[in-house]
């Protein structure tokens, strides 16, 4: 079959899930709420103290980011699942990697990319420097991508019994610990004053690794959850 | 020659053989009734025949290549409906086409397929205001908007009324006799002519 | 030839009957290890000049570590040849190891903690075998609570396959992460965690129960592999036999 006519498909994917996101916005706005609430109650348990504040605010945010994602994979495949269009899509006549990957790529662009956009705002209530600010986006912008990507495949296992809740964690959170350490060393470095390319090409790296490895096992294991 | 063949299927399902030594064919211009008590198997065996569901024991084939040789390229001749409707609610019935339209190669016009199964002038309505029964009509309209030579539908029939299902059965006859194959189970008595059935009891 | 004895040997009534078998020699040898190796360990080995005789657990700290990550490997492969050449045994091999797996690596964890108590004076340090242990034991958490939750076991036991092989990419990248994490956050302590200079009176000890760990795991998943055998083939007849000749 013609590239064109699976490029087509792919296209199509995205659109109608982003087209779907905005017709039923509250599960837009969840995670980003959720991403807010978290990096705002910190302070309130810690103590204001800009000093400290700066100091965990890599961590902090990278690891509301994680939970926020984490969070908003679960709408990834299930309402396909439950009203038949997953079927639909599985069994068309182009490849199921490539419209897996279609749908993680609309799920990041409605995740990720607010995270990334909203970031600076909660960077700068913890005290973070402009050239810091610039660090943290670059790593959510790189890695929240790898988030979606691991966390699909998870999602696809367990996309068939009810809500995964605390093993879905397990299944997925330490899969998420080398690009939280990678990012938050990144930012880390940046404000030091050291370079960062060291732990971008890290970042890069794993990112490369989850788009050629992560949409075949995921489109085995949605494969399998429907059976 | 467009012919599906199954040799020697068998299906364990909880622990239970649901049947085993299943075997035969099916040519364009036939419609396959597949019957049985509930839980006999037939959804099963139909989400088997669609490659849903993996085989263990035996071979399906189409066109002479078995279905898991052919992949993603079976699904360029097939088209399923199974119990759930495949549709979104969230979007308008002619979205719902076009997006089937795109995931497909040969299509033909939406607003035709609308009015064979009587949805005309619901192209702008958002799914979610259809009844059931109108939900199962964009299901089948989908059918017609793609053209694919083997539907396999399981228990299509339900939510219609009467009209409805001998109106469903006329676009049956109509696919058939222009080439097509189709395999179907359900609970009502299909009045269709017996030149054109085979009927398979599990 | 091999074929037709790797058939027979997959063969689920001839596999019970030998791993039953099996089983009781295994435990002959797994005592004679472990008291060669605790004896070795506890009494004869000298004690460490800085740590003291606290250091001994080691002797069940370390080996308890590999077993966690061989017993990963097992599964691992297990799971792959189970997914690509479907044999039923390899199945079940992969699905019974993760919580003997979790079991060593929660050993590991607490020996860990028992060995930081009197060196750092918490229960807990944030060394890098340490926390990939922790890690690891999430993961088998996850891989045990995803095999519970599936209902059709065939799905169920190529989920857990499948998750295995994504770990198989991902540990060694998460533990170089960690290693390196650790490097960054550590202050100028150095942690002892890793063997102190290896004398070969401790070396011999250290392998005894090493080798007595890897007799262990062999006996637990003989028997749980039993077991699940039996779960899953109930309708056969071997099995009514089997369990009439009780």
């Amino acid at each position: 079959m013609a590239i064109s006519m699976h490029l087509r498909a792919f296209g199509a994917v995205i659109v109608r899930d982003l087209l779907l996101a905005f017709r039923h916005k509250s599960e837009l706005v969840n995670s980003i709420a959720f991403f807010i609430l978290v990096v705002s109650l910190f302070p309130l348990g810690v103590g204001a103290d800009i000093v400290l504040l700066r100091k965990i605010a890599p961590g902090v945010i990278w690891v509301a980011a994680l939970l926020a994602t984490f969070l908003s994979l679960d709408h990834l495949f299930r309402s396909d699942y439950e009203d038949g269009c997953l079927e639909l899509i599985l069994m068309s006549p182009h490849p199921v990697s490539l419209i897996v990957l279609a749908k993680i790529m609309a799920h990041w662009m409605l995740t990720g990319v607010p995270l990334t956009l909203i970031a600076p705002l909660l960077a700068g209530m913890y005290g973070l420097e402009n050239s810091s600010i610039a660090v943290l986006m670059l790593t959510l912008l790189i890695g929240t991508p790898i988030l979606s990507l691991i966390g699909a495949i998870a999602i696809a296992l367990t996309v068939g019994l009810r809500k995964g809740g605390v093993m879905l964690a397990l299944l997925i959170l330490p899969f998420y610990v080398p690009v939280l350490i990678f990012a938050t060393a990144a930012i880390d470095a940046q404000i030091a004053g050291f370079p960062v390319s060291g732990q971008i090409n890290m970042l890069l790296a794993l990112l490369a690794l989850a788009l050629t490895l992560s949409p075949w096992p995921t489109a085995v294991a949605l494969k399998m959850s429907l059976s | 020659m467009n012919r599906l063949e199954v040799k020697n299927l068998a299906c364990e399902r909880g622990g239970r053989l649901l049947f085993s030594n299943l075997s035969f064919s099916l040519n364009p211009g036939a419609v396959l009734v597949i019957e049985g008590r509930n839980g006999a198997g037939k959804t099963t065996l139909l989400r088997m025949l669609a490659g849903l569901r993996s085989i263990e024991d035996g071979v399906v084939s189409f066109d002479g290549l078995s279905i898991e040789q052919l992949a993603d390229a079976y699904y360029q001749q097939l088209a399923y409906l199974g119990h759930l409707n495949a549709v979104k609610y969230d979007l308008t019935v002619s979205e719902n086409l076009k997006f089937a339209q795109q995931l497909s190669t040969v299509v033909s016009n939406i607003d035709d397929a609308l009015h064979k199964v009587g949805l005309d002038g619901y192209q702008d309505t958002l799914s979610r205001h259809l009844s059931a029964g109108q939900k199962r009509k964009l299901a089948l309209a989908r059918l017609l908007c793609i053209h694919k030579r083997l539907w396999i539908l399981d228990e299509p029939f339900t939510s219609l009324d009467k009209s409805s299902i001998a109106m469903f059965e006329g676009l049956i006859h109509e696919h058939v006799s222009q080439g097509g194959m189709v395999i179907i189970t359900t609970h009502h008595p299909i009045n269709l002519p017996d030149s054109i059935l085979l009927r398979l009891t599990l | 030839m091999i074929m037709k004895w790797l058939h027979k040997f997959s063969s689920p009534p001839y596999f019970y009957a030998l791993s039953g078998k099996l089983i009781k020699w295994l435990s002959v040898l797994l005592v004679a290890f472990l008291a060669a190796g605790l004896y070795g360990g506890l009494v004869l080995a000298p004690a460490d000049y800085q740590q003291g005789d606290s250091f001994r657990i080691i002797y069940v700290h370390v080996p308890a570590a590999w077993m966690s990550l061989f017993i990963y490997m097992v599964m691992a492969v297990s799971g792959t040849i189970a997914l690509v050449w479907r044999i039923k045994l390899a199945e079940i091999v992969s699905v019974c190891s993760p919580p003997i797996g979790a079991g060593f690596t929660f050993l590991a964890l607490v020996t860990g903690s028992i060995w930081g108590k009197p060196m750092w004076g918490t229960w807990w340090v944030w060394d890098a075998r340490l926390t990939s242990e922790l890690i690891l034991l999430f993961l088998y958490l996850g891989l045990i609570g995803l095999y519970t939750a599936i209902e059709d076991k065939r799905t169920a036991s190529r989920s857990v396959a499948i998750l295995a092989l994504v770990g198989v990419v991902n540990i060694p990248i998460i533990h170089y992460s960690v290693e390196w994490w650790n490097t960054l956050h550590q202050g100028p302590t150095v942690t002892k965690f890793d063997k102190p200079s290896i004398h070969i009176d401790m070396l011999i000890p250290l392998l005894n129960m090493a080798i007595a760990f890897k007799l262990y795991f062999a006996i637990a998943l003989l028997m749980r592999s039993r077991n699940e055998l039996l779960q899953r083939e109930q309708n056969g007849r071997w099995v009514e036999e089997v369990l009439e000749g009780k």
